[in-house]
């Protein structure tokens, strides 16, 4: 048997579980998705490359890595700011903005979606001040990345936040009172303990933006090779019963996504790793494993 | 201006405090308002205009909105949905968490990797996984037809890809809170005479309830907002397998931007209902181990 019981434990109900958990892990998740490969096995390879790397194919990975990428690096910036501004300042209804950064997290996507839509069409709230300055925000790339922002947004912030809470002060003092001024420590002593952990919510960022279908087919305008993404383009093959099609670019994004899950899973260890080394007291090892108690 | 004031207090040793490590006042009111500025940009703006769409044409409109045959069957279906999938992930994400939470095995990480891996997968690929099994062309395609089963643009379908895409949400909330609370507690249970389930209902449970409200709240948010997992296997037909985000793509594209916002708000408003909850279970957290570290910065090291 390949588990094998490490610590004898009196409390019972271990095999029932993990019986369980196994099982259902299996049916829901584990066979469906090698189905997948399998179904993906039955097209020859030079037929799977052709399908994979065809123009249409490129473009869209093009356009969803690509504006991902912009998504992830704003929500970067912008996360640790948030994340800064939450923990080390206090200003009016902070709780209320701290709780809303989830928002993303809980509002479904397509509502997401047709929200920013009005906002940013040329009659919308943002969108009738772009219009005059010749900036067109819904239907293009730039949409795009507008709504992949949004679904990113909380990743950086949550990760970000309790390390920065747990960052002690000494060592901050101690640079202050050795004549560092605040843009030093903030470079040489804050970012080197929080970069871990930025790095680690940027990718979860990435790796959502990339497969974000919801908020984005309302926004991108859906034009093939030059608005149309990735998953939308899985969508429009199964809409035409070219099931061999759909299914090859879906392994494709499938590689991908368990790459940025191998990726974060790294990220974490070495975010827990550095997080623990910093903080005093490293009696809670155990929940480190887990990301920050919620899930994108 | 008060800011130079600031920075040179970290040269008088008196008073220091906690100035050397606080920016001047007009850097924090001004990454305050940056941050302010992006967050309503992003977040409270989208969130608004749900509302204010929805609201634009008066009460009676909005309200008229609910009243549509279709916009019924559809919040219908979509709390079938929830109600079939919320708690067989409840059950799943309850049984994984003790296993992985109370016991020590091999393969544990692995495990909890592969739990995790519902959220990697985009939610288009999520629906297709399904339809490459259960579709007419899929691998049980055939005998499901020989047998007269339709998953695949029917219901069955869509809790089957709703279950998969909120799958880990309990298991993830659960995990850290049971490990956290350690073994000790259920021990003396057992030791004392109680059974296992009484051990887990009465001691297990109440130590983790409020972590547990979350990961079936957001589990129920999620599964109600599903939108591309669904969309792949629904085949859209109105009043039969619409849910809600899927009624509301169907108006929006119609240009009845009122109804599709009054649906789309029915969400937001379950959304918002879903952060109050994770406030409060968060603030009921953190007053149990609140004590040792207050308001950092106070405390001279």
């Amino acid at each position: 048997m390949a588990l094998t019981l490490k610590k004898r434990s009196i409390l019972p109900g271990f095999g029932l579980t993990l019986g369980y958990t196994i099982l259902y892990l299996a049916l829901i998740v584990l066979i469906p998705l090698s189905a997948t490969f399998l179904k993906a096995s039955s097209v020859t390879w030079t037929r799977f490359w052709r399908i994979v790397l065809d123009p249409r194919a490129v473009a869209s990975y093009r356009i969803s890595f690509g504006a991902s990428l912009i998504a992830a690096a704003i929500n970067l910036v912008f996360g640790l700011l948030v994340a800064w501004v939450l923990v080390r300042y206090s200003f009016p209804a902070k709780r209320v903005v701290d709780s809303l950064v989830d928002l993303p997290f809980a509002l479904p996507t397509a509502v997401a979606g047709i929200a920013l839509t009005t906002i940013y069409s040329s009659n919308g709230w943002v969108g009738h001040l772009l219009q005059p300055l010749g900036i067109k925000a819904a239907y293009s790339p730039l949409g795009i990345v507008i709504a992949l922002t949004f679904i990113g947004l909380p990743f950086v912030v949550r990760t970000v936040q309790p390390v920065l809470e747990d960052l002690d002060k000494d060592v901050e003092e101690a640079a202050a009172s050795l004549g560092a001024n605040r843009w030093q420590i903030f470079t040489k002593v804050i970012m080197p303990a929080i970069m871990p952990a930025a790095l680690t919510g940027f990718t979860m960022a990435f790796a959502r933006a990339v497969g974000e279908y919801g908020s984005v087919v309302f926004i991108s305008g859906n034009m093939p090779m030059k608005t149309e993404i990735t998953p939308l383009l899985i969508i429009t093959k199964l809409d035409q019963y070219d099931y061999a099609g759909a299914t090859a670019i879906a392994v494709v994004m499938l590689v991908v996504s368990f790459t940025l899950l191998l990726t974060i899973n790294l990220l974490q260890k070495w975010s827990s790793r550095s997080h623990r080394a910093e903080a005093k007291q490293s009696e809670t090892t155990t929940t480190t494993s887990l990301a920050p108690g919620y899930a994108g | 201006m008060a800011g130079s004031v600031t920075l040179r207090k970290g040269r008088t040793a008196a008073n220091q405090g906690p100035r050397a490590t606080l920016e001047a006042a007009w850097v924090r009111w001004t990454l305050i308002g940056v941050a302010i500025a992006f967050l309503g940009l992003f977040l409270f703006m989208p969130l608004a205009v749900v509302f204010s769409a929805a609201l634009s044409k008066g009460v009676g409109t909005y309200l008229a909105g609910f009243r549509e045959p279709d916009a019924i069957a559809a919040i219908k279906l979509t709390l079938l949905t929830a109600a079939i999938a919320v708690p067989l992930n409840l059950i799943f994400g309850v049984a994984a968490a003790w296993a992985i939470a109370k016991f020590d095995f091999a393969g544990k990480s692995l495990l909890v990797t592969l739990i995790d891996l519902p959220f990697s997968v985009s939610p288009v690929v999520s629906g297709l996984i399904y339809v490459l099994i259960f579709g007419l062309q899929g691998l049980l395609g055939p005998w499901l037809r020989e047998h007269d089963i339709k998953i695949i643009f029917a219901v069955p379908g869509i809790i089957l890809a709703t279950i998969f895409v909120t799958f880990p949400f309990v298991a993830r909330e659960l995990i850290p809170l049971i490990q956290a609370q350690g073994n000790e507690e259920e021990e003396a249970a057992l030791t004392l005479g109680a059974g296992g389930w009484q051990t887990f209902f009465r001691v297990t449970l109440p130590n983790v309830k409020w972590g547990l409200l979350y990961g079936v709240i957001i589990c129920n948010a999620r599964a109600m907002g599903e939108f591309g997992a669904v969309s792949v296997v629904s085949g859209h037909i109105r009043g039969l397998t619409n849910t809600m985000p899927l009624h509301i793509e169907i108006l929006y594209n119609e240009y009845q931007y009122v109804p599709a916002f009054a649906v789309a708000s029915l969400l937001a408003l379950l959304a918002l209902v879903t952060l109050v909850v994770k406030s409060v279970v968060e603030w009921k957290s953190q007053e149990r181990i609140e004590e040792p570290q207050e308001n950092w910065g106070m405390e001279p090291a």
